[in-house]
């Protein structure tokens, strides 16, 4: 049994994963905006078997709030094994390139809010000297591309930082998992057309339990997004500007 | 990549859509609520006509129209009580995830249908039918009360006791009443996941009508008919029934799937395909009776391990038909339909023999007592001349089409065959779901 906090935990990616926390019998903690799904979710999650869940409502523009959140999830949890941050928004691009506010907005919510909860919470595990910091970001943030590098932008900036607190935590014998899902169908992806490249919530979930069991540090979901990236990756630059992705 | 065509969170999105057959096919706006709250919002906001739309698995056009709200975001489980088995949860929940959470814990569900993947709000909008209806019911005999959006946007729940009228026009209702946001039903415990199976050959109508009657108390029963066989063996079939079995394993499998990867070339599925399987499979089973014991899953759901079969009848689709006649008008009946399907040469690979036990009292369920026969026909030229003539002889025998795979019926047919239409009507109108709810199927039989 893991005692387990989950920030933006009615994302669909998520929810499909603290079910497999519940199915195990997990403890669990979650943060989210609305009320009303935490306390779904929370009915949700004790039927189908975790030990316990405890929530509260957690608003990504509330920094000042931050510690004093995490606090009472640690000593309501007793403790903390696993942290998985899981919100976001997408971000609309073009509405982004016309807007400061709502660039900022989104650098915010995807970027800046994950590294002000990282910063608390790599002190809390680095003294712990055990446990593990999962965090999605996603296949977007290993290149700029013009439909969307608001948020690629973003969820790069959180790669990066993961990579320097990995860095930093393994001494401390810290897990530090950073899970980036290609396309998912979930409603943050409603309006897009699907194709073979999408997958299911719950595929990316038994990634994200798996990585964290085989104390992974970087994991792509589904593997295949590794190929992809990879090749997207090694375009010289000068050929990549003249594509449209 | 096509990341490109960037929309906000929970805005509709223009989609085809079908039901699980293909055809009709439909540009719809659909919208995925992620909250009760916003469900509500929405439908106050919205005073166009719309459709629930669970997973699509209804065959034809009952889950289609411009305006649809998917439900498959609200898919909580709510409130469980271990000592009695009563379950509440959202109306998006699927059959599967409810079956994996409860099996393992000795619970079943009462009634299902022959897939896993339909969510609860549609098994009772469709108030669907088991191996079991002859001894069980339809689904909604579990259920013990239901919450509905109405059109204004207002919850109300109903059951037996709270407006019983409302509760017996929305099960079965398709939808044409309001949109179901969650519900409470009666699980039924077991001690195994496995189901002791009895296979009888019949080599005719006569005698699997015969096996039905000497096997009214088996728990679930169902025959599969080799509708091109002709003259003596008209109707020869496989009768299979099921017993829970009284101690075992509770463990769902998690089986490979396998899946049909793109619509299969128009010429794979004709008449010489279909016979050579359909003899196959009927040859298959070497005694005249066997035994078995089985998981489940496959008794349950054989197609369901082969994802998205439905691209076997290729690119037009295909249509599911499935009539029920009274008891009385049985052997006659059965034998002059299927004699004019076999005449037509036009086959189905599953064609699924059942009996019904008596009707409920929701005002368009199909079940009334007697046999059901439920066939797939490859969407091609003449079909339909060829189903317009069989509506004809089910209303001659005093039968009706499920609703659930029809989609292409006229007005006629269904108002004659359906009494309480004019009643389901009233209902609808005193609970504002006229002009809020409306499908391409109730607009095609005359439900405005
Ligand atoms: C392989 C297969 C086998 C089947 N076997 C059987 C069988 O043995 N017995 C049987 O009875 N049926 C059977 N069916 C039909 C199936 O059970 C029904 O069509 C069922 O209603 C589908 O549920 P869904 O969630 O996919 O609903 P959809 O197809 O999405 O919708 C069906 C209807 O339900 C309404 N609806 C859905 N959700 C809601 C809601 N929340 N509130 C109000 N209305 C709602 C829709 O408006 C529509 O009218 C089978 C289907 C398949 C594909």
């Amino acid at each position: 049994m893991q005692k387990i906090l989950i920030i933006g935990a009615t994302s669909a990616i998520a929810k499909a994963t603290a079910r497999c926390f519940a199915e195990r019998g997990d403890q669990l903690y979650l943060l989210a905006r609305d009320q009303e799904r935490l306390s779904d979710l929370a009915n949700d999650l004790r039927i189908r078997g975790a030990n316990t869940v405890a929530y509260a409502k957690f608003d990504t523009a509330a920094i000042e709030q931050y510690p004093s959140l995490l606090d009472k999830a640690i000593a309501e949890l007793d403790g903390l094994d696993v942290v998985l941050i899981a919100h976001g928004t997408l971000s609309d691009q073009t509405a982004c390139e016309r807007s400061i506010e709502l660039t900022l907005q989104e650098l915010n919510t995807n970027a800046i809010s994950v590294i002000g909860l990282l910063t608390l919470l790599a002190n809390y595990f680095e003294q712990r000297k055990q446990g593990c910091i999962a965090v999605i970001s996603s296949v977007a943030g290993d290149r700029g591309r013009q439909s969307n590098y608001i948020y690629g932008t973003a969820k790069g900036a959180i790669t990066i930082f993961m990579q320097g607190l990995r860095n930093r935590l393994a001494k401390s014998n810290i897990q530090v998992l950073t899970i980036k899902p290609g396309f998912v169908n979930t409603p943050m992806t409603a309006a897009f057309k699907k194709g073979a490249l999408w997958a299911e919530p719950e595929a990316i979930a038994t990634g994200i339990v798996t990585a964290i069991s085989k104390q992974k540090d970087i994991v792509y979901l589904p593997f295949w997004w590794r190929y992809i990236m990879l090749i997207i990756r090694t375009i010289p630059e000068h050929i990549f500007k003249r594509l449209s992705l | 990549m096509s990341l490109s065509k960037q929309t906000r969170q929970s805005t509709a999105m223009l989609t085809r859509l079908s039901g699980w057959g293909r055809y009709p096919q439909y540009q719809s706006n659909i919208f995925t609520p992620i909250s009760l709250t916003t469900c509500q919002s929405h439908l106050a906001t919205h005073t166009m006509p719309l459709i629930a739309h669970g997973m699509g698995r209804s065959y034809g056009d009952s889950a289609l129209a411009e305006y649809v709200i998917n439900t498959q975001e609200l898919d909580c489980l709510l409130d469980f009580d271990t000592h009695s088995g009563q379950l509440t949860c959202h109306a998006g929940v699927s059959l599967a995830a409810l079956l994996a959470v409860f099996v393992p814990k000795g619970w079943f569900l009462p009634v299902t249908p022959g897939t896993q993947f339909v969510s609860i709000g549609g098994a009772i909008a469709s108030d669907v039918h088991g191996k079991n209806h002859h001894q069980h019911g339809c689904f909604s005999e579990y259920i013990v009360s239901l919450e509905l959006l109405l059109g204004d946007g207002s919850r109300l729940r109903c059951s037996r006791s709270e407006h019983p009228e409302l509760f017996h026009a929305t099960c079965g209702g398709m939808g044409l009443t309001g949109l179901i946001i969650n519900a409470t039903l009666q699980l039924t415990a077991i001690h195994s996941a496995y189901i002791n199976q009895i296979t009888y050959k019949a080599a005719n109508l006569e005698e699997v009508l015969a096996l039905f009657a000497e096997h009214h108390a088996a728990t679930y029963s169902v025959a599969w008919i080799d509708c091109l066989a002709n003259n003596e063996a008209l109707g020869r079939s496989l009768l299979m029934l099921g017993e829970h079995a009284p101690e075992g394993e509770l463990h769902t499998r998690h089986r490979s799937k396998l899946s049909i990867p793109m619509e299969m070339p128009k010429q794979l599925l004709n008449h010489y395909s279909i016979r050579a399987f359909n003899t196959f499979y009927y040859q298959r089973i070497r005694q005249q009776q066997s035994t078995q014991c089985i998981h489940y899953e496959p008794f349950f759901y054989p197609l369901d391990g082969i994802l998205h079969w439905n691209r076997l009848y290729g690119r037009n689709g295909f249509i599911q038909y499935q009539f029920v006649i009274p008891q009385a008008a049985g052997m006659e009946g059965l034998r002059t339909i299927l004699k004019r399907i076999a005449r037509s040469g036009r086959g189905s690979f599953l064609a699924v023999l059942k009996a019904f036990g008596k009707a409920n009292a929701n005002l368009l369920s199909f079940p009334i007592e007697g046999y059901t026969l439920a066939l797939d026909f490859k969407l091609a030229p003449g079909l339909l001349e060829l189903l317009h003539e069989l509506d004809a002889m089910v209303l001659d025998f005093g039968g009706r089409l499920y609703l659930a795979k029809d989609a292409r019926m006229h007005e006629t047919t269904f108002k004659r065959s359906y009494p309480q239409w004019e009643r389901f009507q009233a209902v609808r109108e005193q609970y504002g779901a006229i002009g809020h709810f409306a499908s391409l199927q109730s607009q095609r039989l005359g439900l405005n």
